[in-house]
């Protein structure tokens, strides 16, 4: 009877929650975006924080990296988990009213932070900056997402549990864990808490979390994202599926402790530095292997790139992945580190991972997906997402060749020394020589913004011209079941 | 470094559990006959 039931009332997806996230990513985007290019203004010409508090960089920066981590990168990973997960187990989310209660408590999430952060009300630890109510909160949310995804999991219609699924989930449990031990803080009132750690003890758990944070929110959830949509989208498997699979279990087997390169030569113990180090290292291992799995899915069907411009947002978006993947484990080596540290090469590395390859997987996942949750063939206008394409890859490539030069440049003065052992430059002589890099860097984040921008307007005209239809569930190929 | 204490515990932990969940795949034969799954999620929308 239940059964039957059961069977009954998930004839269809549940697409809804689907539409909600995916709208939200491409809002919260252009606001990220927006924000990262007013703090980029700020720093070529500071005079732009306008003597208001509110509008300081130190308030905005965590606003802008909390726009774009969490709500943009949040909201595109929570959609496209909801959509792969039901895809890939042909059933339907286990729980609507849960589902719902995450995007509802996720973006009241986003809301708390946008009015907290400029009002200076922070923990004032890098990407964690949210205080402990604004914590407690998304620990219950986090909890509702955890038991959605992984209840869907457990109600699956097909036996194999698809790599995808294996990333998001990786994704979801390990970001719990990093949450709950980071921030850990004795609250002395509604908007102040202090960490339970202090000093190095406290750098140490901050960079735990932080870079636990990249590889598992920014790499993890959104390699998940690449495996489902970059062969949907080529009309291709994976070019080696058992490839995917080493992939997966070499990835979370060895993640767990690169945090310790964010603190070369700082008073942390030398021999966590080199841990820290050497577990950067060998993450190059895994992290090509993945790359060149999705790059290779094209293998035989190359021609595809020249015609479609969502499956080049994917492949190019792999791209940036190899290159910063490539570009981390060499900056994390200490003598490299001696040059790069405290550079704005750190800035350009950070965003060669961010809007070349968060950014640009995302926007390719959302430019498969809209239509067919506003039951289109394809977007409005393929040639906006063409237009978007070139902005988003141009204002990449200016915004991370600047800080390339910039920040090679600050190392290299700052080391330098005349024969008497004196500093051969002042600091403030470098931060005058970065002048023209900073403009260009502004330059490339606008273009970007841009490209935001025609997303923002192609995706609302296809969701005025289309409509929300149920999409019915399959029946089970019973060779699958 | 007494939060070592913390994060390396903490990490065997985690190793421990990976290792249960692959032991578990294996078992389950969710890796058995994983040819044929790269081309599943093509045929179904």
């Amino acid at each position: 009877m239940s059964v039957t039931m059961k069977a009954s009332q998930a004839t269809a997806y549940n697409d809804t929650v689907v539409r909600q996230f995916a709208i939200m990513t491409v809002v919260y985007g252009v606001v990220g975006f927006l924000v990262g290019v007013i703090i980029a203004a700020q720093l070529t010409w500071p005079e732009l924080n306008l003597g208001i508090e509110y509008l300081s960089y130190g308030r905005l920066r965590p606003l802008h990296t909390n726009a774009v981590i969490f709500a943009f990168g949040g909201c595109a990973l929570f959609g496209t988990s909801y959509y792969v997960v039901q895809r890939t187990c042909q059933t339907r989310l286990i729980s609507d009213g849960l589902a719902a209660f995450t995007f509802w408590g996720y973006n009241l999430v986003i809301v708390l932070a946008v009015i907290t952060l400029p009002l200076g009300i922070t923990s004032g630890k890098e990407y964690a900056e949210l205080e402990w109510p604004i914590d407690l909160l998304l620990t219950v949310v986090w909890v509702a997402y955890a038991i959605v995804f992984f209840g869907t999991i457990g109600i699956r219609k097909v036996r194999h549990i698809y790599v995808a699924n294996w990333f998001y989930g990786a994704m979801i449990l390990t970001v719990a864990v990093l949450h709950l031990v980071n921030s850990a803080a004795l609250p002395v009132s509604l908007t102040k808490s202090y960490s339970a750690y202090s000093g190095v003890q406290d750098a140490m758990v901050q960079w735990w979390y932080g870079h636990n944070a990249v590889g598992f929110f920014l790499t993890a959830g959104f390699l998940g994202m690449m495996y489902y949509f970059i062969p949907k989208q080529a009309e291709r498997p994976v070019y080696s599926y058992r490839l995917s699979i080493v992939h997966f279990w070499a990835l979370i087997f060895t993640y767990m402790w690169a945090g310790p390169h964010h603190l070369h030569y700082t008073a942390l113990p030398d021999w966590t530095q080199s841990v820290g180090m050497v577990f950067s290292l060998i993450l190059l291992a895994p992290s090509w292997g993945g790359m060149i799995n999705g790059i290779m899915t094209l293998s035989g069907a190359w021609h595809k790139l020249r015609d479609d411009p969502i499956l080049r947002f994917l492949i190019v978006s792999l791209s940036f992945y190899g290159m910063s993947t490539f570009e981390g484990p060499m900056m994390s080596i200490k003598t490299v580190n001696a040059l790069s540290h405290y550079t704005d090469w750190t800035v350009g590395h950070v965003h060669s991972g961010a809007l070349g390859w968060v950014g640009l997987v995302s926007m390719g996942s959302m430019y498969y997906l809209i239509p067919r949750l506003f039951n289109q063939k394809k977007m409005y206008s393929v040639k906006a997402v063409e237009l978007h394409f070139w902005l988003a890859t141009i204002g990449i490539v200016l915004y991370i060749a600047a800080m390339w030069i910039a920040g090679v440049m600050q190392g290299l003065m700052w080391r330098s020394i005349n024969t008497d052992g004196s500093l051969t430059y002042t600091f403030v002589e470098s931060v005058k020589a970065t002048f023209p890099f900073y403009a260009i860097r502004l330059l490339g984040g606008l273009i970007f913004l841009t490209g935001a921008l025609v997303m923002l307007w192609n995706v609302i005209m296809t969701a005025v011209k289309g409509q929300v239809v149920d999409v019915r569930i399959p029946a089970v190929n019973a060779a699958h079941a | 470094m007494e939060v070592l204490y913390l994060l390396i515990p903490l990490s065997v932990v985690i190793v421990l559990a990976i290792i249960v969940i692959f032991w578990w795949a294996l078992e389950s034969g969710q890796l058995d006959n994983i040819d044929r799954e790269g081309d599943r999620i093509l045929n179904v929308n």
